[in-house]
């Protein structure tokens, strides 16, 4: 066991992937400076420095895993994948149903997310329910450095696309670039177990669509992914000072989706709480509700999510973004009968 | 003709001084997120929003504090909006990177190239709506490789559009070398698409100010769209904290950070051959190079070359000097104690 920040985590999982497959690369803007180790390590034919042109290249990466290779392609944040949707909407998620499931694209698109620093609403969205809600795109979203890396080597192993989203508050290495910028004058409210943590020594793939239990509870259900979890763990220590039991669920996948974990503990607690710090009209914490009904269960529920467009000022982000209070104050009204 | 550098000068002050003041507060924690500074393309800016008047329209880029200074916003609520003030220019919702004021018809974005096809809605609006004004877009250089970007001068130039593109190229596409990502000449790439293209030391006011005034001018009679390249400085780099001008400029400190991975990096056992990978270190360590040589040189400083031309008249530059200061000082004042503009 080796101990890691979460960017770093992430990076040792891709040094050791492409040194085991040269046909992984990686393909950016700016790469040659945010990701100097592998640009180094591996040159620039393999760690590839692209213009600000994510139409072009996030396309071309789709080719690129037809046609034999196997990229990591960087769209910097989530938010600047609107540029680059035709092709993952129309392209790396279709191809395979189009040639009669006869043609893969096994694809990686590593992207930043998540908000908590003050950068405003269109550098810290989530997107994550946004891009599932295409057939055809696996979205994976970590929570911490262990399953940073085991679900990259996953996301690269898996045979169609796949977007893999970086929370920036977990990254040590966005947080820095985005929110401090070398400053000793700002704070922020990072999870130390979600920002680094115990690694194994050699990568192995985390399935897709596994689900992982960080807490049983018999009197509700959290469910959440990336940071969320993390508020969710903190909600429920203080939720068990209260006598009350809640139990916590990272998704680690947002796509596919591990229904079976979801519908155990919600059938065993009767209440389910989804945290979710995507937008709350048609995402993901409306489909956890469907999932869960289209089971015929009987249960509450209720959710804490992003209803806005985040806004820039810290207070007003702090309203609107999940919290622990909003959480505890929306599982204490679940409770009530 | 020739522009009143008197008064541009003033406005690149204002514009200077006002940033100045932002990056302190964005040091001090005061102001959050990222921080993208207009400073070294004050020449660039003014030489053309100085040709602006009522009705006429701005689509910003990220840097969108210096146009909407020398435009003449309201400066306590602009600096309110980043300090995320409830009454804010944009009620804290935007920041620095999405301001938008309705009154001068300019809006601003995070999104690289976003600012063309915005240009092009808004001079559209004006050829239908207000003949005889003008829109104009900011963007830089590493956006001339974005799709909507092309694409815009496509329909500006079909279209007619009173459009002038204004790219502001300081060679660094975030922090790219942007001529390493950028095939053939911007100019001769533009003008492939039939725009009127001007290229302009975008250190020189008045130069820009001559350029601006002939897009300017066409674009007001209906003659259509003109693309303007106008070469400058970013003193910060792409935002403040920029990485390569953190390594540029406490080199020690920040290598003892850097080099242990870097170090693993080229010698471990696992990767591309050890030439190649010495081949990568050096040309990392060239790439930081490239993107620190230009910073803060006095030669490419706008401000200090105007300031050359006018300081024969000593006393009327201090005095404009002081007025300036006192403006800022004055806003940053308000803009702190949470009141209202007197």
């Amino acid at each position: 066991m080796r101990t890691m920040g979460f960017s770093e985590a992430i990076e040792d999982a891709l040094v050791q992937a492409m040194t085991d497959d040269p046909q992984i690369i990686v393909i950016g803007e700016d790469v040659q400076a945010l990701r100097m180790n592998l640009f180094v390590r591996f040159g620039e034919r393999r760690v590839r420095s692209a213009p600000i042109s994510e139409a072009a290249f996030v396309g071309a990466a789709v080719g690129a895993a037809m046609a034999g290779l196997k990229p990591v392609v960087e769209v910097m944040l989530v938010d600047f994948i609107g540029v680059a949707m035709d092709a993952l909407l129309n392209h790396a998620a279709k191809t395979w149903t189009f040639s009669g499931e006869k043609w893969n694209v096994p694809l990686v698109v590593r992207t930043a997310c998540g908000g908590g620093y003050g950068d405003g609403g269109q550098h810290e969205q989530s997107l994550w329910g946004w891009l599932a809600h295409i057939p055809g795109l696996s979205v994976v979203v970590p929570s911490n450095p262990a399953d940073a890396g085991g679900l990259m080597i996953s996301a690269i192993e898996h045979d169609s696309p796949v977007v893999y989203l970086e929370h920036k508050m977990l990254s040590e290495m966005w947080l820095d670039y985005m929110g401090i910028g070398d400053r000793k004058t700002v704070q922020f409210d990072v999870p130390p177990a979600g920002a680094s943590g115990p690694v194994p020594d050699r990568w192995k793939p985390l399935p897709l669509g596994k689900a992982s239990v960080f807490r049983k509870g018999n009197d509700l259900t959290l469910i959440s992914v990336g940071l969320g979890v993390h508020r969710c763990l903190q909600a429920a220590k203080i939720l068990e000072k209260r006598d009350i039991s809640a139990g916590v669920i990272d998704l680690r996948s947002v796509s596919p989706l591990d229904k079976e974990t979801v519908l155990e503990a919600v059938s065993k607690s009767g209440r389910l709480l989804v945290v979710d710090e995507d937008y709350k009209d048609f995402g993901l914490s409306g489909e956890l509700a469907a999932v869960a009904l289209e089971s015929g269960l009987f249960f509450k529920y209720a959710r804490v999510c992003t209803k806005e467009t985040i806004p820039y000022s810290r207070e007003l982000e702090d309203q609107t973004l999940p919290s622990t209070d909003r959480i505890i104050e929306a599982a204490c009204d679940l409770l009530k009968d | 003709m020739k522009p009143d550098l008197w008064d541009i000068y003033r406005q690149m002050l204002r514009s200077r001084l006002f940033e100045e003041s932002v990056r302190d507060l964005w040091q001090e924690g005061k102001i959050s997120g990222e921080m993208h500074m207009g400073l070294g393309e004050e020449a660039v800016v003014a030489g053309i929003v100085t040709h602006l008047e009522d009705g006429d329209a701005m689509a910003l880029d990220h840097r969108g504090t210096p146009p909407l200074v020398i435009r003449g916003i309201d400066l306590v609520s602009l600096l309110k909006e980043m300090l995320g003030c409830p009454d804010g220019l944009c009620r804290g919702y935007g920041g620095h990177m999405h301001l938008f004021s309705p009154e001068f018809l300019a809006a601003s974005s995070g999104i690289v190239g976003a600012s063309g096809p915005l240009g092009a809605g808004f001079a559209l609006a004006s050829q239908l709506l207000r003949p005889g004004k003008i829109a104009v877009c900011f963007f830089g250089e590493g956006a001339v490789n974005q799709g909507m970007i092309l694409e815009s001068f496509n329909l500006a130039a079909i279209w007619k559009l009173p459009l002038i593109f204004v790219c502001k190229d300081n060679k660094l596409a975030i922090t790219t070398y942007s001529p390493s990502v950028t095939a053939g000449s911007v100019m001769e790439r533009v003008g492939g698409f039939g725009l009127p293209v001007f290229e302009v030391d975008g250190i020189d006011v008045e130069a820009v100010w001559q350029t601006a005034r002939e897009a300017v001018s066409r674009a007001r009679r209906g003659e259509g769209p003109a693309f303007i390249l106008a070469h400058c400085v970013h003193f910060e780099g792409h935002f403040l904290g920029d990485p390569y001008l953190r390594i540029g400029r406490h080199p020690l400190q920040q290598m003892k950070k850097l080099s242990p991975s870097l170090m693993k990096s080229a010698v471990s056992v696992k990767g591309e051959p050890f030439l190649t990978r010495l081949k990568g270190l050096g040309k990392a360590a060239s790439l930081i190079r490239q993107a620190v040589s230009d910073q803060k040189s006095r030669k490419f400083d706008p401000l200090y070359l105007c300031r050359l031309k006018l300081k024969g008249e000593k006393s009327r530059l201090e005095k404009i000097e002081g007025e300036v200061k006192s403006e800022i000082e004055k806003a940053v004042r308000l803009a702190l104690s949470g009141m209202d503009r007197e």
